[in-house]
């Protein structure tokens, strides 16, 4: 029974030690990648621009539904006009990164991880080493870089389109006034809000990013392996996001 | 060829938006970045016995019209008071130098501000000048203490001399 538990421990620290080596192997491979932007941009692309249409609608609904709420709230104050800076801080250092990162492990993660698996599952990783071509540098780091850039992007655009669902109801249909909106989030909200809300997203969008790759690059070579490797790109991304998310918020208190 | 070039717009633009996204929120929305593309200003400093909260980025004003904005505020241990930086527009260069500067709330809850009321001086507030007659932030604490102690004190009052000598007033009944 010990034994056992033991050896559970003693295999996460192992996972976790071959998650982190995969990093640094990641990011030493990271200089002769980048002279061969075109890889990355075509990364950028498939986890970026093809996220966007979820990201974009999900920024709406969650910008909405902030409005709506908020101003449900801060009525109960006579303070309606705090909407603007309740929605934006409530957007900018939270909901933007978390909730677009959690959409991106789903969206962009597991399509790295199927496909990469998927790579292994056919030889083509194998095959590629045969023709004196590093995988590691060919196929995972533009992929891991393209995540990298792409989260920080997408969790902008998400606030912002938040931002303007806020406004949608707030302004233009709960009456709120426009001015007074604006002009309190502007001066509520500090640089360091938003300063926040970027380091947040990009310390997201590298483990997103990193997890997808290493379960997709170690995925057990069979249909069930990719699988499992997808699943767990899903569930281990999420938990690492609300954990870091926690870590970061504390650290910037 | 046609594909990478499609490809290739698509993650232009994506990442012309997500840029663009980042300019919008710390430029528009935060106090801070307004300042980068600001109009000219010139500072001057303000020494205050309290500002209750007033915040870095908070309006002054004048007459109700914006003029400037509060940039820094700093403790002067020596005289023991606040002293503040405000960032006046520069056309509004005109502000008498015995002007007045006042701490007050907008609204009931909301944020501190900074009013300016006009003096009679011919010479004009320049960048580095200090502002002499201030007013400090009031204090809600303070007040309802005080209406407290008052309210008190005259219960105290009415009841004194019904307690040193209760015959005395009633026989006044």
């Amino acid at each position: 029974m010990i034994g056992e538990l033991w050896e559970n421990f003693t295999d996460a620290l192992e996972g976790l030690g071959s998650v982190v080596h995969f990093l640094f192997r990641l990011v030493g491979n990271t200089p002769r990648v980048l002279l061969r932007f075109s890889l990355i941009s075509q990364q950028i692309f498939n986890s970026g621009a093809l996220s966007l249409i979820i990201i974009m609608l999900s920024g709406l609904f969650v910008g909405m539904v902030l409005g709506l709420q908020g101003f449900q709230l801060l009525q109960r104050f006579g303070s309606e006009e705090a909407l603007g800076t309740a929605a934006t801080i409530g957007l900018v250092k939270e909901l933007g990164p978390v909730v677009t990162a959690l959409l991106f492990a789903g969206r962009a993660g597991t399509a790295l991880a199927s496909e990469l698996g998927l790579m292994r599952a056919t030889d083509q990783l194998s095959a590629m080493e045969m023709m004196a071509v590093d995988p590691i540098q060919r196929v995972v780091v533009p992929r891991f870089l393209g995540g990298v850039i792409a989260m920080p992007l997408l969790a902008g655009i998400f606030s912002v389109i938040g931002i303007y669902g806020a406004q949608l109801v707030g302004v233009q249909i709960m009456g709120v006034d426009s001015g007074s909106f604006w002009s309190q989030m502007r001066s509520a909200v500090s640089l360091s809000d938003v300063t926040e809300g970027i380091v947040k997203s990009f310390v997201f969008g590298v483990a997103c990013s990193l997890i997808a790759v290493y379960q997709g690059y170690y995925a057990t070579p069979t249909a069930e392996g990719v699988g499992r490797a997808t699943t767990t790109t899903v569930v281990t991304s999420a938990v690492v996001i609300l954990f870091l998310d926690y870590l970061i918020t504390a650290a910037f208190l | 060829m046609r594909k990478s070039r499609t490809l290739n717009l698509g993650t232009g633009s994506f990442v012309l938006l997500g840029f663009a996204a980042l300019f919008f929120l710390t430029t528009q929305t935060t106090s801070h970045g307004l300042a980068v593309f600001g109009p000219a200003h010139y500072q001057v400093t303000a020494k205050f016995d309290n500002i209750g909260d007033l915040k870095v980025g908070a309006p002054v004003s004048m007459s109700g019209v914006e003029v400037g904005r509060v940039t820094k505020i700093d403790f002067d241990s020596n005289e023991y008071k606040a002293v503040v930086l405000l960032r006046l527009n520069e056309r509004f260069n005109k502000i008498p130098t015995d002007s007045d500067a006042s701490i007050y709330t907008q609204g009931l809850l909301g944020g501190k501000f900074i009013g300016l009321t006009a003096g009679g001086a011919d010479t004009y507030l320049k960048d580095g000048s200090q502002i002499d007659f201030t007013q400090s932030a009031f204090v809600l604490e303070n007040l309802i203490g005080q209406v407290l102690a008052n309210f008190t004190k005259q219960k105290a009052d009415e009841q004194a001399p019904a307690r040193a000598d209760p015959k005395a007033t009633e026989k006044t009944k």
